[in-house]
């Protein structure tokens, strides 16, 4: 720990989380190595690739470009929170009935990122929607077409569940 | 009226109860992945783990003249700073050459550079720390006097007098050189109608795997083992190799694989910076961790394909294609990679040139050189991009240049269809491939003649539209002349483990490794489908070297064709022991009865005569039930290694669809069909 080290409270998947991090440490390095969160993954650590994807106070943001301190007072949620409360439920049957995942790497980035995508539209997106939303998130087993099926397929039965 | 077919479906051999071989069911380890619960090498923490950072050349060749370590060392946090010449103390290096690719020559590589950096991005010194940013603060801390010396780069002149050798021992910058001439290629040409010759140019490219290379290598002195947790596609050949070098015993050595962020051919070779994580474990007698970043991968996991291919064809004007010749030059960095080596992409190249075709004359050069850049090796379809480029490119310009339609050419080229079991020129061995079918497939797929007219009409207007092919042979499922017959030590087997557990679930365990591509699917299909129970009853276990059969893991198309037959074999295996159990206790003949659904049953009329978790009860807790002597065995494995071919060829031929703006040059897929005859999956 340098003598750069911050103090911080913040809620992480609905509990309350306190440390001393550095003032240097990313998010998802905080929550990977200090909370043992590993769902949420480091693949380029310069915003790119979309692995470390987390919620944020509501919005998506990249794990490797936010710190830790910036999170101070927020409200964090990662894939094992989203997972447990059952919010990316249907979207997780979809991925795994469609194969929409080969190596797994990128699926919680992938699947924060959709979940994000069908809470803030109503209506149903187009796959092209789907396309640009996901676009900051990189499949390199190359099974985008699955997962665009996946998405599209919950998207269309959450609407005719409304 | 009769509105429904009500005739049974035809069932095939495969079609008992539970034959899942051919279906599409989901892979029984998506759901730990999609919830963010899978176990990555980059995951793993042990207690008292430290982490490593290495010191990197900038340089691509350069004497290290000194390396000052003090000022890195008194960083807090910092447990060690080591230089290549005190790994050595703990781990020899490797030369990466194999027999069968005759003359192929390297020098010895090891895991931190001593004395001389070959390529920008080696390892010159290793930083430990209690974290990765300890480490990588201290790594600015070591200073390295460097003495550049000139680089080799390009690969046309790396074979001229006046460039410098790379490694004086070897007497010249020549890695391997392999030379192919069949049938009588000169008279060839001279006969020829039209000859077409060209040059084509491939540029180098890498895996770029989402989670990089990770390793945690854990040496306990106590038991004088070395734990290595490791993302790779051969946890066996892996095991090896750090013993070898670690001057230790194979059994003294644990590779653990569980989930792999992407491998693509990548994670299938030695690194320097992953045998010195292991030779650091070691020294400092603790697990030390070593995941590279993103700027490390690209400097330092494989590239491949960086070739120029100057290539011929000769052809008649009735479209028989007489001979084809090429002359490939490969740079491959400075070091042929261990173990595979670095010969095997251009020896592939010359392999496949031509294979589709019943072309009887061929000539083939291929030379591989050492340069001052990363290094490369196989990587996914190894060679078969640029083999087939360069056949396919070949073929049009052929079609074109005698005015006869490209896939009518190939029709009049291709091996029959009955004409296996037959070879190419080079010598490749086809047990039975389908190009013409493929290609009639392919033909009334895309309405051919309808995209012709189509394009016709389009160009009067000035719309630039093209239509390409590619016909293609694949190499897949290898037998020991792949590598085994070259000296080193990976095995083209693969075996596999069932068990019944005390509840009458199956668990499984093999040497074939998932990368994401589905092997535990795979592997599950194959045994619940040969022991007869539902899928969800079977548990797959892959990646553990203590634990698993001995298997080569996953590469070239084998885990399904390989691990997955051994799988098959196992499964039935147990079923027989399985119902000797049942018939002791029912007192009925082992023939009569037969395993559907999970449950014993009358072979004759399927009906329901012991459940498996009844059998599993009285075999482990009540085995003094059974008929004295009696012993039951709820265990079975079962290896596979195919030994009638040396690879199990399978082909294909692809459609493409796509237009040009002439004005830009922009091009753009339209549509792109594929036909790939892969047998039964």
């Amino acid at each position: 720990m340098s003598k750069h080290a911050v103090d911080i409270s913040l809620t992480v998947n609905g509990e309350r989380v306190q440390g001393r991090v550095d003032a240097r440490k990313t998010l998802v390095d905080y929550l990977r190595d200090d909370l043992s969160l590993t769902g949420s993954h480091v693949g380029c650590e310069h915003g790119v690739c979309g692995a470390c994807t987390v919620r944020v106070d509501g919005e998506i943001v990249r794990g490797c470009l936010m710190l830790a301190v910036q999170c101070d007072g927020g409200k964090v949620e990662t894939i094992e929170g989203l997972s447990d409360s059952g919010e990316v439920a249907d979207l997780q049957a979809a991925f795994e009935q469609r194969n929409a995942l080969q190596c797994g790497f990128c699926t919680p980035g992938m699947l924060t990122a959709a979940q994000d995508l069908l809470k803030r539209t109503k209506k149903v997106p187009s796959r092209d929607e789907i396309r640009e939303h996901l676009s900051g998130n990189y499949c390199r087993c190359t099974g985008y077409h699955a997962i665009v099926d996946a998405v599209e397929a919950v998207a269309q039965a959450r609407a005719k569940g409304r | 009226m009769k509105i429904v077919d009500d005739s049974p479906p035809v069932l095939s051999a495969l079609d008992r109860p539970n034959s899942y071989i051919g279906r599409s069911v989901p892979r029984p380890n998506l759901q730990r992945l999609t919830q963010g619960r899978g176990q990555y090498v980059s995951d793993v923490v042990l207690p008292r783990m430290a982490h490593v950072a290495y010191v990197r050349s900038p340089h691509a060749h350069a004497r290290i003249v000194k390396i000052a370590t003090d000022a890195a060392k008194k960083l807090p946090g910092v447990i060690a700073v080591v230089t290549g010449a005190e790994i050595a103390k703990v781990m020899t290096p490797w030369v990466g050459v194999l027999t069968h690719l005759k003359g192929l020559k390297s020098a010895p590589q090891a895991p931190i550079a001593v004395e001389r950096a070959c390529w920008q991005g080696e390892a010159v010194c290793a930083v430990v720390a209690n974290t990765r940013a300890e480490a990588e603060d201290a790594c600015e801390l070591v200073e390295v006097k460097y003495e550049e010396l000139p680089p080799v780069t390009d690969p046309e002149v790396a074979l001229d007098r006046k460039t410098p050798v790379i490694h004086s021992s070897l007497g010249d910058n020549l890695c391997f050189e392999r030379k192919l001439d069949v049938g009588a290629v000169d008279k060839a040409f001279a006969e020829s109608d039209a000859v077409v010759e060209t040059t084509f140019h491939f540029g180098r490219h890498t895996g770029v795997t989402n989670e990089p290379r990770s390793i945690v290598a854990d040496w306990n002195e106590g038991e004088q083992r070395m734990t290595v947790y490791q993302g790779t596609q051969a946890p066996h050949m892996m095991q090896n190799l750090f013993a070898k070098h670690l001057g230790i015993a194979e059994h003294q050595v644990r590779v653990l694989t569980k989930d792999v962020g992407g491998s693509f051919g990548i994670k299938v070779h030695t690194y320097a910076d992953e045998m010195a994580t292991v030779a650091l474990s070691k020294l400092l007698r603790r697990p030390v961790k070593f995941v590279a970043d993103r700027i490390e991968s690209f400097v330092t996991d494989i590239h491949a394909r960086d070739h120029r291919i100057k290539a011929k064809i000769g052809v008649s004007k009735d479209g028989t294609i007489n001979a084809f010749e090429i002359d490939d030059l490969t740079g491959i960095g400075p070091y042929s990679v261990y173990p595979r080596t670095s010969g095997i992409e251009a020896n592939q190249i010359v392999n496949l040139v031509g294979g589709p075709y019943k072309c009887p004359n061929y000539r083939a050069q291929a030379r591989v050189v050492f340069q001052n850049k990363n290094v490369m090796c196989q990587y996914r379809a190894v060679g078969h991009p640029i083999a087939v480029a360069v056949t396919e490119g070949l073929v049009e310009l052929a079609a074109a240049k005698i005015g006869m339609d490209p896939l009518e050419l190939r029709r009049r080229n291709l091996i029959p269809d009955d004409a296996y079991p037959t070879q190419s020129a080079a010598g490749l061995k086809f047990e039975l491939l389908s190009h013409h079918e493929a290609l009639a497939h392919l033909d009334s797929m895309m309405n051919y003649a309808g995209l012709r007219a189509e394009q016709k009409k389009l160009r009067e207007k000035g719309i630039y539209r093209g239509i390409g092919f590619a016909s293609f042979i694949e190499v897949t499922n290898p037998s020991a002349a792949f590598y085994g017959v070259g000296g080193a030590r990976i095995t083209s087997m693969d075996g596999a483990t069932v068990k019944l557990d005390a509840q009458g679930a199956i668990v499984v365990h093999t040497g074939v490794t998932e990368q994401g591509q589905g092997a535990e699917a795979v592997v599950a299909q194959c045994v619940a489908s040969s022991f007869g129970v539902p899928i969800e009853k079977v548990r797959v276990v892959t990646g553990d070297t203590d634990n698993t059969p001995y298997g080569g893991g996953t590469w070239a198309s084998r885990a399904a064709g390989i691990g997955g037959e051994a799988a098959w074999q196992a499964g039935k295996a147990l079923r027989a022991n399985v119902v000797a159990v049942a018939a002791a206790m029912l007192q009925a003949k082992p023939e009569d009865l037969d395993i559907r659904n999970g449950v014993v049953v009358d072979k004759d009329k399927g009906t329901e005569r012991l459940p498996l978790d009844e059998l599993a009860r009285v075999a482990y807790f009540r085995p003094d039930t059974l008929p004295p002597g009696f012993q039951a065995e709820l265990m079975a494995t079962r290896h596979y290694v195919p030994r009638a071919w040396p690879f199990a060829f399978t082909n294909g031929i692809q459609g493409s669809y796509l237009e040009v703006d002439v004005d830009t040059g922009f091009v753009k897929l339209l549509k792109h069909w594929c036909v790939e005859d892969c047998g039964t999956i």
